[in-house]
């Protein structure tokens, strides 16, 4: 046993309320530096829908990710060799018109036009060429289902369902959407590292945070496309890759990263995981129908003692081993089975859970009245507005009884709060559905306290850091760079001559 | 005196301005360290450059090589006609290769808007620095033939007469203008590489072949168990 910590994270997506918050505080932080405009480390997605870039799930466009071959993984970007031949030319990089020409306005002009018989206006300019664009994209171009018919229409996911299906799902009145925020997923089994030929993408060992070197990289850019989630970046100014680096530099000071702070649905959980390191590829070779429920077996219980003793030889201290304790995402993965990684499929262990959101038949109009769904404050699971195909087509590997069995525990729970404060419902048959769903009243109180009325401090758990230990890394001898300011760099990150 | 200046003491400027500038650049800015691929701005265009760019000019540098290191090989594989042929028609289409690939490099960061906003001053030296050695190097291949048969007897003398100090500037001196041109152009090129995007060269990634795929980096050293 090769005890890890990682820092993991949930989302709650039935909170979600695609606000862009996050992205916009990632960005602020972040990206909005020459090369970077295009890139949102943390972007919101309407599901159905194509995404950003678009089409990102479609690995056979992108070849992001792992493959089983015979016996063994390999990156589905292909075999050693035959990836180093692509060097100087990658066949499924996705290029900036698969995200979007980054624009700004020439605001200026307002100030600076001739006096004129009509108002002037702020042409967009793009952020690239400097030169008058036409914008046909942007980074949630099809947000709130716009322009449905072509992004919603194209979203891979809905593969698994037939035409009838589909035809039902896009009846303008009944249209359905959620939102889906993305950050990088920080894997165990990272696909970005795997195919970085300068090996310059690196997992931290003691929180598990994947980082680019920017001093190792050589802007191959394999890593752009062998991300499955498209969640590496390619800084055209720099000729450099970058990702989210999960706000390390907050993170190291006691706060939660900026899309978390900022986060208005309160919808994201960050909090400490024990993971067995040994067990990595043989989890991650598991066929696929079984790959979640091998990914919460991979994660280790912080109260065994074994493990206690495991992670111990391998440096971690009873702060951290406290965080794991207290960890919501241990409770939302593990103990309550709630929290589901996207797209397991990709083999690359996700590290970010997402709590899939309930969207049941609430009501339903007949000949003009109204009416309840079987008379029922809710319908029932199965008859979920997005079918449960293509839930599990996002978050369970496409078994479809793991998402059943979410879905009807986070309505059990709802249906035990409904029956006990609003009393709406007979106790009775609250308490079957608790049963039903293998749920206790303990565990149903817990799950609403920490979906609803949680603190920050229950929402993220994070460890001190010890700066102390990463400082040493970065510069060997305290003493050598005494007498200069920051950590010895001496060249601004500019673009190579 | 002047042959002297330009086949003696030029590659010798120029080979000490590549180590030092390259040492330079690498200890105090590793960051500009990078191939700057522009791919994610224009996809097309850059297939049909830079595929037929890369593998032609490593081929045809792996040739030059193969004449200095091996030029009693070279000169027996030259022994029997039709292998000489083969020899000198696949250099030429692979001089023309390059050639093709260089000019569609050019008219891109030419002509696309994209391309161009990420375009060094370096990068057009670079290229037209690259243009003159491909077509000064094409044209010696046709109007200058059997190359892989007079470069044995004079370049190479030339090239290792330098390695060991012991200068026979005559064997290039007494070459054609436009070899002559291509060999100073080759000089200056060694000497503007630390300074351009060629440094990615160097950073060719074989490593990739044997290092395992996970890259897990600790903090502090840790006590394998």
């Amino acid at each position: 046993m090769d005890v890890r910590a990682q820092l993991a994270t949930t989302f709650h997506l039935d909170k979600c309320i695609g606000c862009h918050t996050c992205s916009l505080a990632c960005n602020n932080l972040w990206t909005s530096r020459p090369g970077t405009e295009y890139m949102w480390w943390n972007n919101v997605e309407t599901k159905p829908g194509t995404g950003y870039p678009t089409l990102w799930e479609d690995q056979t466009k992108y070849r992001g990710g792992w493959e089983l071959k015979g016996n063994s993984l390999r990156p589905r970007f292909g075999g050693r060799l035959g990836m180093l031949s692509n060097l100087f030319f990658n066949p499924y990089l996705p290029t900036m018109d698969d995200y979007y020409e980054p624009w700004t306005y020439q605001y200026g002009h307002l100030f600076t036009a001739p006096q004129g018989p009509d108002q002037p206006t702020a042409k967009p300019v793009s952020q690239v060429t400097g030169k008058y664009i036409d914008i046909e994209a942007g980074p949630n171009w099809d947000d709130d289902l716009g322009g449905s018919s072509v992004y919603a229409r194209n979203d891979i996911n809905l593969a698994q369902l037939t035409e009838a299906e589909q035809q039902a799902l896009f009846r303008l009145e009944q249209m359905v959407f959620f939102y889906i925020p993305r950050i990088c997923n920080h894997c165990l089994n990272p696909g970005c590292v795997s195919v970085c030929p300068s090996g310059a993408i690196y997992k931290r060992a003691e929180d598990g945070i994947v980082l680019v070197s920017q001093e190792k990289c050589r802007g191959w850019r394999f890593c752009v496309s062998g991300c499955p989630y498209k969640k590496t970046y390619y800084n055209w100014q720099t000729g450099k890759s970058e990702k989210c680096i999960l706000c390390y530099p907050r993170m190291e000071t006691g706060q939660a990263p900026a899309c978390f702070h900022s986060c208005v649905g309160r919808i994201r959980y960050a909090g400490v995981l024990l993971y067995d390191a040994a067990r990595i590829e043989e989890i991650a070779m598991t066929p696929q129908s079984e790959l979640v429920a091998a990914q919460r077996r991979i994660i280790l219980n912080p109260a065994d003692p074994a493990v206690i003793a495991a992670a111990r030889k391998n440096g971690l201290d009873d702060e951290w081993l406290g965080a794991a304790r207290n960890s919501p995402i241990y409770k939302f993965v593990k103990e309550w089975e709630l929290a589901l990684p996207l797209h397991a499929e990709f083999r690359t262990l996700p590290m970010l859970f997402y709590i899939p959101p309930l969207l049941p038949v609430a009501a339903s109009t007949k000949n003009g009245n109204y009416n309840l769904a079987d008379g029922e404050f809710f319908g029932n699971i199965e008859n979920s507005r997005i079918p449960i195909k293509y839930m599990a087509s996002l978050f369970s590997a496409g078994n479809e009884e793991i998402i059943k069995s979410v879905l009807r525990k986070l309505w059990a729970v709802r249906s035990y709060q409904q029956a006990s404060r609003v009393g709406n419902i007979d106790q009775s048959r609250a308490a079957a559905q608790l049963t039903e769903a293998g749920c206790t009243a303990e565990d149903a109180e817990q799950i609403s306290r920490l979906t609803a009325l949680p603190r920050v401090s229950d929402r993220y758990v994070l460890p001190p850091y010890h700066r102390e230990e990463a400082i040493e890394q970065l510069t060997g001898d305290t003493q050598q760079h005494k007498y200069q300011v920051g950590f010895g760099y001496s060249a601004p990150p500019r673009r190579g001559p | 005196m002047i042959d002297l200046v330009l086949f003696a003491i030029l590659p010798y400027v120029a080979l000490a301005i590549a180590i030092v500038g390259l040492l330079w650049r690498y200890r105090t800015n590793q960051f500009s360290y990078s191939s700057v691929s522009s791919q994610f701005l224009e996809n097309r265009q850059l297939f049909w450059g830079s595929v037929p760019w890369h593998y032609g000019i490593i081929l045809i540098l792996l040739g030059h090589l193969t004449g200095i290191l091996f030029p009693a090989s070279v000169m027996a594989f030259n022994g029997v006609p039709l292998r000489l042929y083969i020899l000198e028609g696949t250099g030429l289409a692979l001089g023309l290769l390059v050639l093709v690939g260089l000019v569609l490099l050019l008219l891109r960061r030419g002509t696309n808007p994209r391309v161009r906003a990420v375009t060094s001053s370096m990068d057009l030296v670079l290229l037209l620095l690259l243009l003159l050695s491909i077509v000064t190097g094409v044209g010696t291949a046709i109007f200058y033939r059997w190359g892989s048969g007079w470069y044995v007897q004079t370049a190479t003398p030339y090239l290792r007469s330098l390695v060991t100090f012991s200068l026979k500037v005559d064997y290039l001196a007494s070459l054609p203008l436009l070899v002559k041109v291509h060999a100073l152009n080759a000089f200056v090129i060694l000497a503007v590489f630390p300074f351009t995007r060629l440094v990615h060269m160097l950073s060719v990634p074989l490593a990739y072949l044997w290092r395992p795929y996970q890259v897990v980096i600790w903090r502090r050293p840790r006590v394998q168990q």
